[in-house]
């Protein structure tokens, strides 16, 4: 559909929120937690922290939570009795005050899961959020967004996008039919934009650093540069921090939990920094070392998701080498790929 | 030229050592670690206020055992870490190369266990204030309002490891949250799951826990996990007389028996 631009006062956004809660939609946002940004369920504007560059964890778990559960059943004499999970039951959502990163990652997710066989849970949880984006006014030294085809200001993934233009005004960009949708339940806060509003002069600047098919070409042709994987990742510690963050990291795992009567089995995130990750039943394990897990994760997102699924699965929003311990920065490592 | 890039440099040119774990400047106002193995890579050796990551944990991980004999750049933290390590029989005697810095710069080499040990008994090894202020806080609290806190604070966790990973004690090859059958600890990152990861872990660290924070530092979601091993400390020394990390042929408190152990706390 073509975009519609409107006008929305920031001294509505309040009013914005308690209308959305009217109708009975949950809405997530992000929320400071002491040194963390959440992205959580809110109830009013005065929770949101619409000022801070990125929440610690991605929006990812509006649609792929860390834990879910997709099924209970019960062991009777008879047999074992399921109850699945429907994911019909799920509720309409709002996303909002995420970033433009937060939303195009779902692109990623959106291929990812969307493969035969389809996944019902991420793909209804998905299909059933509405996502209010805000463009980036400011961003870091981890922001590497433009390099990887994104951007402070990239509409990718968002059904509507807001950007600050003044103190007082919001750009409304409505961006797809379910934004659309959603709009028409507050057109009372909004008014017509003019169509020469240039809303890159209200964005960060974010430098291109690499340039991204160099990278995709680099590292799928890097398979067998052990140095490379290892020279870059001898200080990792094999945590799962950076797979936790990621916008676009989907990996899970099946957990049933049951006691003699009756069980639920769960859904959970997964990472291949883990060693355990690949350890076969017979003690081998496919990817031994760190270096190869390194270069696994690496390999996903440049060389496997362009090549199975056309896309990177990367966004540049840096939330990995926020989050590492040990200071694996993405966006250097990607950096020394591209100048092989 | 710094001191310690001249003595690194030197130590990799005579082939004392192979490699030496130190810090380099990182991203943005961050250090990192280092594992230097030729003289360029010594050169981006830096030492400031800011290099306060216990290094000892990397003396653990497969691939850096892998380059060779180890010089490493040691706190406080990572000089127990070693001492604790070696009592568990990680680290042989003479096996890894160690520098201290001290206040004013200069540098001290420690080429064995027993030197490690008597600078330690004349060390300030304690935990920092605002540490203890907090453990204070904790231990003031009643039961109930501390099961609160800790509960408020396992609910940010996500279970990526982080702080296991981190920590220079938890070199388990397969660690217990990794052993499904049976399975101990849930490994969902639920309410139950969080907090039996925690306690599994902290009760796995009492008497052996350093004190050097590295869990807590390491935690992306800001949970004060030090403060859990922390309060295990004086209980375990009260107790057993025993502090971790002092001595590289410590008996472990938790495992060991004497005739005159305290027996009053078995019901």
């Amino acid at each position: 559909m073509e975009k519609q631009l409107k006008i929305l006062k920031y001294s509505d956004l309040s009013k914005l929120i308690e209308k959305f809660r009217s109708q009975g939609f949950p809405v997530l946002a992000p929320v400071r937690k002491g040194k963390v940004v959440e992205i959580e369920q809110v109830q009013s504007l005065d929770e949101i922290a619409l000022d801070v560059l990125l929440s610690t964890q991605s929006a990812k778990k509006a649609a792929f939570p860390k834990v879910e559960k997709v099924l209970e059943y019960t062991l009777e004499k008879s047999g074992t009795k399921q109850f699945p999970v429907d994911p019909a039951d799920y509720k309409e959502t709002i996303l909002f005050g995420v970033r433009p990163c937060d939303a195009s990652g779902f692109k990623s997710l959106d291929a990812i899961f969307g493969e035969e066989p389809k996944d019902q849970f991420y793909l209804e949880k998905k299909g059933k959020s509405t996502i209010i984006s805000f463009s980036c006014p400011v961003a870091d030294e981890y922001c590497f967004c433009t390099s990887v085809g994104g951007g402070p200001g990239n509409t990718a993934g968002s059904d509507l996008q807001f950007t600050g233009i003044s103190k007082d005004e919001i750009l409304v960009e409505i961006l797809t039919e379910k934004g659309e949708k959603l709009a028409a339940t507050f057109s009372d806060l909004l008014t017509d934009a003019g169509k020469d509003i240039d809303k890159s002069k209200f964005l960060a600047d974010v430098k291109v650093v690499f340039d991204v098919d160099g990278v995709v070409e680099k590292t799928t042709a890097s398979f067998n540069n052990t140095a490379l994987w290892l020279e870059q990742s001898l200080r990792c510690i094999g945590c799962g921090a950076c797979a936790f963050v990621c916008p676009t990291c989907a990996c899970f795992d099946f957990q049933d939990e049951q006691n003699t009567k009756k069980g639920v089995r769960l859904r959970l995130w997964d990472s291949c920094g883990f060693s355990l990750f690949t350890l076969h039943t017979s003690g081998h394990n496919p990817r031994e070392v760190q270096s190869q897990r390194w270069r696994q994760r690496i390999m996903h997102k440049f060389a496997y998701m362009p090549e199975q699924l056309h896309v990177v699965g990367c966004e540049g929003c840096g939330r990995c080498s926020r989050a590492c311990p040990v200071d694996m920065n993405i966006k250097e490592h990607l950096t020394a790929i591209a100048q092989i | 030229m710094s001191d310690l890039i001249k003595k690194v440099t030197a130590l990799l040119n005579d082939k004392t050592i192979n490699a030496f774990i130190g810090y380099e400047k990182g991203s943005a106002d961050r250090i990192r670690a280092i594992f230097a193995r030729t003289e360029d890579q010594a050169q981006k050796l830096v030492l400031n206020a800011f290099c306060t990551q216990n290094l000892a944990g990397y003396l653990m991980k497969h691939e850096v055992k892998k380059l060779g004999k180890l010089g490493i750049l040691a706190n406080v933290a990572a000089l127990r870490s070693i001492m604790q390590l070696a009592s568990e029989f990680q680290i042989k005697d003479g096996e890894v190369y160690v520098l201290f810095a001290n206040a004013d710069g200069s540098l001290t080499e420690f080429t064995d266990f027993k030197s490690i040990e008597t600078f330690l008994q004349t060390t300030d090894t304690g935990i920092k204030s605002e540490e203890q202020e907090m453990i204070a806080k904790l231990e003031s609290m009643t039961v109930n309002e501390r099961w609160l806190f800790w509960n408020k604070e396992f609910e940010k966790c996500i279970k990526c490891y982080a702080c296991r990973a981190a920590c220079p004690m938890c070199y388990c090859h397969r660690c217990t949250t990794d052993v499904n059958q049976p399975q101990w600890i849930p490994v969902a990152s639920h309410e139950l799951g969080n907090l039996d990861y925690h306690l599994m872990r902290a009760m796995h660290l009492a008497g052996r826990c350093v004190n050097c924070g590295e869990c807590a530092t390491a935690c992306p979601m800001d949970i004060p996990l030090n403060l859990l091993t922390y309060q295990l400390i004086n209980p375990i020394k009260a107790t057993f007389g025993a502090t971790a990390g002092m001595k590289a042929d410590a008996m472990y408190a938790l495992s060991t028996y004497k005739p005159d152990d305290k027996e009053n706390f078995i019901i």
